[in-house]
């Protein structure tokens, strides 16, 4: 017995779920670019265009709350619902770091950069790649996709050290530098936290399929993480 | 809370030649909300009525298997069959009080079965039941009243509060809300609650959101199979079943 009605919601929710994913790809990828190239005012175009990816957010959410309570989903049908929710969550607040890294670029100004970018857009496209894929293990329902992009946190996990290591020196070598080295520390630090992010949308993928609720560690060297520092979204 | 009230052991039940179960086994929990559910025809009110023997009344039925309720098969010859429906008391899916006053619907079953001495001790069993049946509150100042003045759902907690007044152990109940309002249905439900803390509950309902909503435990029958057996958060969340999954997602059945 088909249930045309509900898979066609369910198959416009999943639809703009990913949507919304391109729009957060594009945002990961171009925050970094915009800040290469210290274009200010194209970092001021993505901040704004934030709001965009917020008010998507939320129009799913509705949708999906919505369906929940008209159509009573069970089993698998609810577990997609609930793992929308949390996936849509989970792409706003990578959207947010992006956002935070176009304002670190405005930040900085119209200082020249202390050093040329060369990991920092690598973090990102690694990011850009893993959110990529998780969304496509979404809608393929794969599991070992799902299960296997989280090894690769371990890659952007070295970019960030190596990042961190070397702004070390550039502040060791001119005190002057301390300013620009935290603020580039910042944007490494929220590429880091969009990739950990990323994992938790792998999760969900798992628990879709699966109904099994688990939290992927991926990290191999914990005691050697560099302190955190606070994100600016 | 973890204790067997009824175990039932490779049950085949049969109208005439036609197989209406196939092979149940499944153990049911004392002080617990047991669901069955499964599109009609699949058997579940079949397996429901096995419990106390309702079925007996059918002509041409025979049964094969064991129903243990606290360890005694319940089918064999020297159960006494009066005093199994009194221990394992069945609600039927339309309220039907006899033609009299409130009273009398709830002392009736005392009444025949003797457990009541005194006229007090009679009045006494009334309260209670109605009280256990959250009706007494809405009745108390017109015992006398015609039962079947009542609204549809206070008449189905009635029919509760006659199954409760003579003291059974398991209550069965069949599609007990399919003839109520919403809101008596969530009465129901809310009852049910309180109900499982002294008795066995299980409920054969259509409504999955019932099932999901009021059971701690839910069966899935499909052509007179039990299919699958689990925990009502898990059955509704992760099936193990594609035949369980199909029929709860809506797309089968």
């Amino acid at each position: 017995m088909p249930r045309d009605t509900f898979d066609r919601e369910l198959q416009y929710l999943q639809d703009e779920m990913l949507v919304l994913g391109s729009m957060v790809e594009d945002a990961v990828s171009e925050c970094v670019e915009l800040l290469r190239r210290r274009d200010l005012e194209g970092s001021r175009r993505l901040i704004a265009r934030d709001h965009a990816i917020n008010e998507r957010r939320f129009a799913i959410e509705n949708d999906t709350l919505a369906l929940i309570a008209t159509q009573q989903p069970m089993a698998g049908d609810l577990r997609t619902l609930a793992s929308i929710l949390e996936i849509t969550t989970e792409l706003e607040r990578i959207g947010d770091y992006a956002k935070g890294i176009a304002r670190v670029n405005l930040m900085i100004g119209e200082e020249p950069l202390i050093k040329p970018l060369i990991d920092i857009p690598r973090m990102a496209e690694k990011v850009r790649s893993m959110l990529h894929r998780a969304l496509e293990a979404f809608v393929r329902r794969d599991v070992e996709l799902a299960r296997a992009i989280p090894k690769e946190d371990n890659e952007v996990d070295s970019l960030y050290n190596q990042v961190y290591r070397e702004l070390l020196t550039y502040i060791l070598a001119d005190p002057k530098n301390i300013e620009q080295a935290n603020h580039l520390l910042w944007v490494a630090h929220n590429l880091e936290r969009s990739a950990d992010r990323v994992i938790n949308i792998c999760e969900r993928v798992i628990f879709t399929v699966t109904g099994q609720l688990m939290e992927m560690d991926t990290k191999e060297n914990e005691e050697e993480e560099p302190p955190a520092v606070h994100s600016i979204n | 809370m973890d204790r067997i009230k009824i175990s039932v052991e490779g049950l085949n039940f049969y109208y005439g030649e036609k197989r209406a179960l196939t092979d149940i086994s499944i153990q049911i929990r004392d002080q617990q909300i047991t669901a069955l559910i499964g599109p009609s025809g699949c058997g579940k009110s079949t397996f429901l009525r096995c419990l106390n023997r309702m079925n007996d009344t059918i002509p041409d039925t025979r049964v094969e298997g064991r129903v243990l309720l606290d360890g005694q098969d319940i089918n064999s010859p020297d159960t006494d069959v009066v005093m199994l429906r009194q221990r394992v008391g069945l609600v039927f899916q339309r309220p039907n009080p006899f033609p009299q006053s409130v009273f009398d619907n709830v002392a009736f079953g005392p009444r025949v079965l003797g457990l009541a001495r005194k006229r007090e001790h009679l009045t006494d069993i009334v309260e209670e039941s109605l009280r256990n049946a959250s009706l007494w509150e809405e009745v108390k100042d017109n015992l006398r009243q015609d039962a079947l003045n009542l609204s549809l759902g206070q008449q189905q907690r009635l029919c509760i509060a006659r199954v409760i007044a003579v003291k059974p152990e398991v209550i069965l109940m069949d599609e007990p809300c399919s003839a109520l309002d919403p809101i008596a249905t969530l009465e129901i439900e809310d009852l049910m609650q309180r109900l499982k803390k002294q008795y066995c509950i299980v409920i054969v309902t259509h409504n999955m959101q019932q099932a999901a909503r009021a059971s701690d435990w839910t069966g899935f029958f499909w052509l007179g199979e039990l299919v699958e057996f689990s925990l009502t958060n898990s059955l509704f969340t992760h099936p193990q079943k594609k035949r369980t999954e199909d029929y709860i997602t809506g797309r089968a059945g």
